[in-house]
């Protein structure tokens, strides 16, 4: 199966929220995994990689190594940059093809399901939208080059 | 701290939405600077517009449509009363602040011309400076801005010694709500008169707290939003001196709002139908009415003394928390407090309150020029009401300080 990968690393992620029983918990480890994001580099930390939430900015970069494609990403908060290491965990070192037929109903599951609320101002949502849009834009590229 | 006035204990009863639970936790609401929660005796007056006596109004013989146009009028005396306004047709009922600013600025663009000047307060509602924006581009008048200082105070200087026969509109929120300063409005209201300025002052924020006296303060236009003052949402005044009302042309075309119409001419109705085209928001106007009579049912003389101990006892104990600083610091202001933790994103510290069942606002408040002059992304905003507790108080510091705790 094409996106076993990304499927197998949600199972993961589900899996290690379920051992929280109470929201501070679960917070207290995305405060962490935000904490250890690996930060975007500085030059694509500008208004080109900028994804407009109106609450915290958030910045996601790409690119590709060999067939795979590998994001990198910030934010000002540390909750958002907490989620976005989750779905970078999920979602990078995987062909566009894998990332296009990605699910993202995990994030449900872990119980953070607020944060990716279109109507939540945080910059998640469009970050998702992003993700795919990288995804479609170099499996673009390598049907054209190949 | 003194006796407490108000029986907080008892109002809350009159407050249905007071008593739920958010994730789990018994509701803390302290946003009510967005908008404020909605009693019971205002539920119930929405509840018997719809169940006896919904009807179109200002049109119908029949006997509903009576006693709504009976009802809805009524709630416009109760405003009129309220704010010592002149005359009832000079309340001209809008969908909210909004609507009535861009009423007048529209019907300002026929006043103005090249070389003429507007000006607004630095400490506005970005989405109020826009209407004025688009005003300046269609008429060719100048935008010029009344600067803030460090504690979020306006400086009057500037404006005081710039004005003259080119300033035509002067515009200022009452009272801003990011930072909750109470602006001098006396005094601009005094500097522009003397260069034959009119003045509008948006009253969204002030209204809940203090009641403004039209005719003592000689203000040209002021606006009010009914949903920050225990009223539904959808529903506002614009107050407008009768004359100036008279010049303003018509905003929109529609029913309610003409005389007569032929294809070759259409003569306006009179004050205020020439500003309420089309089926307005009747219930809405009512149920406004029904807010102003619970907030004197209580007294706006308490609520303003309850409301301003309530911000001292929570401006102390914020102030106790490590590397928290307000935002906002003039002497007069609402009970507001905008602020942030020391390295940590406003975000971040909303978040986490909302787990808690703490409701605040986070972000910009729609006032980028203002977090711009701080050079800061937003704050975390805890604005109260007269509902609100010190128990509540002690639960947001608390909130405040576990949020600090886990993010640093
Ligand atoms: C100062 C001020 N002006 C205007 C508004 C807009 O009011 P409304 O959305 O009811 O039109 C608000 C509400 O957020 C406000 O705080």
């Amino acid at each position: 199966m094409e996106n076993r990968g990304i499927q197998e690393i949600q199972e993961e992620i589900v899996d290690e929220f379920a051992l929280f029983d109470d929201w501070m918990q679960r917070y207290e480890y995305m405060i962490e995994l935000g904490k250890s994001l690996p930060q975007i580099a500085p030059e694509f930390k500008t208004d080109d990689h900028l994804i407009k939430g109106c609450q915290s900015k958030v910045w996601v970069h790409a690119h590709l190594d060999e067939d795979k494609l590998v994001f990198t990403a910030d934010s000002e908060a540390i909750i958002t940059k907490g989620i976005i290491a989750i779905l970078i965990r999920a979602f990078s070192n995987h062909k566009p093809s894998e990332i296009l037929e990605a699910e993202t109903d995990f994030i449900d599951e872990i119980g953070l399901k607020e944060h990716l609320s279109p109507t939540r101002a945080n910059g998640l949502v469009s970050m998702i939208k992003q993700l795919k849009l990288y995804a479609v834009a170099y499996q673009a590229q390598a049907e054209s080059g190949a | 701290m003194k006796e407490v006035l108000l029986d907080i204990e008892q109002i809350r009863k009159d407050f249905p939405i007071l008593h739920r639970k958010v994730n789990g936790q018994p509701l803390v609401y302290l946003d009510n600077a967005a908008t404020s929660q909605t009693p019971q005796q205002v539920i119930d007056a929405i509840t018997d517009y719809y169940s006896r006596y919904n009807a179109n109004i200002h049109r119908g013989v029949h006997s509903l449509s009576q006693e709504a146009t009976d009802a809805y009028e009524q709630a416009r005396r109760k405003i009129q009363g309220h704010f010592n306004a002149a005359h009832p047709e000079e309340i001209i009922f809008t969908s909210g602040t909004t609507h009535a600013i861009n009423l007048v600025a529209q019907g300002f663009t026929t006043f103005l011309s090249p070389g003429d000047e507007i000006w607004v307060s630095a400490l506005e509602h970005h989405s109020n400076i826009v209407p004025w924006q688009m005003l300046c581009e269609r008429s060719g008048a100048k935008l010029r801005v009344i600067p803030m200082n460090e504690n979020g105070e306006l400086e009057l200087d500037v404006f005081k010694s710039n004005v003259g026969p080119q300033t035509k509109l002067v515009f200022v929120n009452h009272v801003s709500n990011a930072l909750g300063t109470i602006n001098p409005i006396e005094a601009i209201i005094e500097t522009a008169h003397a260069v034959g300025a009119a003045v509008l002052v948006d009253g969204a924020q002030a209204a809940p707290h203090i009641v403004a006296d039209f005719q003592a303060l000689d203000v040209d236009f002021y606006t009010v939003s009914a949903h920050k003052m225990c009223g539904p949402t959808g529903v506002g005044v614009l107050y407008g001196k009768k004359d100036w009302l008279e010049k303003l042309p018509p905003y929109q075309g529609g029913g309610e709002m003409i005389a007569t119409v032929s294809f070759e001419e259409t003569t306006y109705a009179g004050l205020p139908h020439k500003f309420e085209a089309g089926t307005p928001n009747i219930c809405g106007g009512i149920a406004f009415g029904a807010a102003l009579d619970y907030l004197h049912g209580i007294g706006m003389q308490a609520i303003q003394e309850y409301e301003e101990e309530l911000l001292q006892y929570a401006t102390e104990k914020l102030l106790a928390i490590p590397g928290l600083k307000i935002y906002g610091e003039a002497p007069e202001k609402t009970s507001v407090i905008s602020f942030n933790l020391e390295g940590i994103h406003p975000y971040d510290v909303g978040t986490l309150l909302d787990q808690m069942g703490i409701a605040v606002r986070t972000g910009h408040h729609c006032a980028q020029p203002i977090m711009d002059f701080y050079k800061i992304p937003g704050t975390v905003r805890a604005s109260f009401c007269f509902y609100n507790t010190q128990e509540e108080v002690d639960r947001l510091t608390a909130g405040i300080d576990k949020a600090r705790q886990m993010l640093s």
